[in-house]
């Protein structure tokens, strides 16, 4: 009798710490992909956030033209969902922490990157560009936005543009506008003539996209070169240029219509004729204009146009999606034969007519692209340059989360004064 | 040796557990605590022990007050909400009506849905839009005549509407609780107080409810932790806007937005003490009672 207890106990004992071991080393094991054996292909992990339609199957493009041109990899997609990628960076950063990182991961080209360069996780790609020879291919102004002190650590494979003012043609016709304003004063005026027919006169969703919309507001009351200025170290962001900028800021959101829950269902109002204008990023459109499985399908300059945001002609607001070199990956050779596709003309015309955006490149197919993104590929070879906030060109992570929490208070307070002093004090902080 | 048969075998049954928790529950605590008193304000940098200057300084964040203001609020109407109606369930259960366990069924399924999914629905439920582009919980309003609300938008009330999933998912569990704590009620000790001469209303105010005391106060801290902690349902229902801001939403972005983890560290903290404040003197107070029976 006591024997058998004893037995028992043992037993259950053993299984318990057999338990807890197989825990503790099954959370490593499963996260990594098997490098297989010897005759087996070598995997190349790329980590991004590309799981919608659209940007799924231009990323299944690019794929098709690496396992074409490198027989000898397999590619392992390990695709993290979640708009903008929060739910990946989380993730990437626990990864990052325990120096097990992917073989390249999709980040935002610019600031964004600052904080793993700073972490020494990433390795410089200047050897790259200078065998592809990529600094004649992308715009002058471009790699130097995305330049760390002369090294550049990432390859953008796309460029989307964020200072976009979608509109709902009919709307505006009936409210008396002849067309998309030009100037901030002129914007004023229009959402004032429509609100007067009793429509939404601006859509808004989630408090990101009021930082997005801020970042077209500063740049057209601002102007390029200021803009751009903001950036630089020891900026004065308590100039009364931005105490102005924020004025005009808060007048337009008096005439925001209730937040959605995200910017889809605020693009659909201007579709659907409740509102009247919408500044988000020319995403959009994909959204505007795909058929009725992830798209609206409306048809363009018909039921919704497009113009640059108001004071912001002749300068593309821009970001870009971007694949990375991270240090201690397993399979380095694997992650830079993808960063050579990722880069070249071939893999860029595959992936951005998917993702209903342009090539980074200035030697892109023409031909391929259409309608809205005929029209911003045209602005972008002739365009002055700005970098976006909201989608980590200008501001690292921790400057924009400052700049977040500002705004969000902003929405509730509606206080100028306390707006300006938390953006200085952020950009104090956080510019170098 | 004899003596080591009677108590070995039951220390080696539970090492493997007090190991595990002692790593993982308490280890990890303390690591936290003392994460959170150094100035490691982003990944890379050492962090120097600097007391409880974090605990200090986080104070002046206008964001804090916020979600402390966002928690406490939510913690009330919750947990009153969730006592109320789970008090009100098992009352009208315990008059023995028919086909009582269907019903015990249908209000206790919330409770095996993830608070993510209910989350998603009632999203959608309090859709903030009004009249002609109402949708959920604001359509039937219009559709009966009540009057439309912003419901979690609001930017004074928004965490009561908040906290309306929350009840609608738990209080089918303090259902359960109170049921359980009105059958414990001897029905001698009721026929006592009826032949003393008492109503059945005075019934439950002298008799019943007095020897409900421990069940409330299990309910209490049960909830009560669940709220000051809650994320998932936040998170599923405005993501992480300031409008809905509370601690864990705020640590959360600061560990991975602001790149902050000594900040992130200290709001931990803070939740771990304010939760501390409800379960350590219920288990002091258990602990007696046992003592003592």
């Amino acid at each position: 009798m006591m024997r058998r207890r004893w037995t028992a106990t043992v037993a259950i004992t053993l299984a318990s710490v057999l338990t807890l071991a197989a825990c503790g080393g099954g959370g490593g094991k499963g996260a990594q992909p098997s490098s297989g054996g010897g005759d087996a292909k070598k995997q190349v992990e790329v980590f991004s956030w590309w799981t919608g339609p659209g940007e799924a199957d231009g990323l299944k493009a690019m794929r098709q033209i690496f396992e074409q041109k490198n027989p000898s990899y397999t590619f392992f997609d390990a695709a993290v969902a979640g708009g903008s990628g929060d739910k990946a960076k989380a993730l990437l950063q626990s990864k990052l922490q325990a120096d097990t990182p992917p073989d390249t991961f999709q980040g935002h080209a610019g600031a964004e990157l600052q904080g793993y360069i700073k972490a020494g996780d990433l390795e410089d790609l200047n050897f790259l560009y200078d065998e592809l020879k990529l600094r004649e291919v992308f715009p002058a102004q471009l790699v130097d936005q995305i330049s760390v002190q002369g090294k550049v650590y990432s390859v953008p494979v796309n460029i989307h543009r964020s200072n976009v003012l979608w509109f709902n043609p009919s709307v505006l016709k009936e409210a008396g506008i002849a067309g998309a304003p030009k100037t901030l004063e002129e914007f004023v005026a229009d959402l004032g003539k429509v609100k007067a027919k009793g429509k939404i006169p601006l859509s808004i969703g989630s408090e990101w996209t009021v930082t997005h919309l801020l970042e077209s507001v500063l740049l057209g009351s601002l102007g390029t070169d200021a803009y751009n200025a903001l950036f630089k170290p020891g900026a004065d962001w308590s100039s009364p240029q931005v105490t102005k900028a924020l004025e005009t800021f808060k007048t337009i959101m008096s005439y925001a219509g209730d937040p959605q829950d995200d910017w889809q269902p605020a693009a659909k109002q201007v579709a659907d004729g409740e509102a009247a204008f919408n500044i988000m990023g020319d995403w959009a459109y994909g959204y505007f204009h795909n058929p009725p499985d992830g798209g609206l399908g409306k048809t363009s300059k018909k039921d919704f146009d497009w113009a640059p945001s108001p004071g912001t002609e002749g300068t593309y607001l821009w970001l870009s999606d971007s694949f990375t070199l991270p240090k201690g990956a397993k399979n380095r050779d694997g992650a830079v034969a993808w960063l050579k596709v990722a880069a070249s003309k071939e893999g860029q015309d595959a992936f951005n007519p998917k993702k209903g955006s342009i090539p980074a490149r200035k030697d892109a197919d023409q031909s391929l692209y259409t309608d809205y993104l005929a029209d911003a590929l045209k602005d972008w070879s002739s365009d002055k340059l700005a970098g976006s906030i909201q989608h980590g060109v200008s501001v690292n992570q921790p400057w924009l989360a400052a700049i977040t929490e500002a705004v969000g208070l902003f929405i509730g307070s509606k206080d100028v004064a306390a707006l300006q002093k938390a953006l200085a004090d952020a950009a104090k902080a956080n510019a170098q | 040796m004899r003596r080591a048969r009677t108590w070995l075998p039951g220390l080696l049954l539970v090492a493997p557990s007090i190991v595990a928790i002692g790593v993982f529950v308490y280890g990890m605590l303390g690591w936290n605590f003392r994460l959170a008193m150094t100035d490691k304000h982003d990944e890379v940098s050492e962090g120097k022990f600097v007391g409880l200057d974090n605990f200090v300084s986080i104070w002046d964040q206008p964001r804090w007050h916020i979600s402390v203001n966002h928690a406490i609020m939510f913690t009330v109407v919750f947990v009153l909400g969730a006592l109320v109606l789970g008090w009100f369930l098992a009352f009208l259960m315990e008059k023995g009506i028919r086909g009582e366990g269907t019903f015990r069924a249908i209000y206790l399924f919330p409770m095996a849905v993830s608070f993510v999914a209910t989350g998603i629905v009632w999203r959608w439920l309090m859709n903030s839009g009004m009249e002609e582009r109402a949708v959920g919980l604001n359509r039937l309003f219009d559709a009966i005549g009540l009057p439309q609300w912003q419901w979690f938008r609001d930017p004074d009330w928004g965490m009561a509407a908040m906290a309306l999933p929350a009840i609608w998912q738990m209080s089918g569990y303090v259902m359960a609780l109170f049921l359980a704590g009105f059958r414990g009620v001897p029905e001698e000790l009721r026929e006592a107080a009826r032949v003393d001469g008492c109503g059945e209303w005075g019934v439950y105010r002298h008799v019943v409810l007095p020897l409900l005391r421990p069940v409330t106060l299990s309910a209490l801290i049960i909830l009560g932790h669940i709220s000051l902690k809650v994320f998932d349902l936040i998170v599923a229902v405005s993501g992480k806007q300031i409008i809905t801001d509370v601690p864990a939403v705020f640590m959360w972005v600061a560990v991975f937005d602001s790149h902050d983890p000594a900040k992130g560290a200290t709001i931990a903290s803070y939740i771990v003490l304010s939760v501390a404040v409800f379960v350590i003197p219920y288990l002091v107070w258990s602990v007696r009672k046992e003592r003592r029976s």
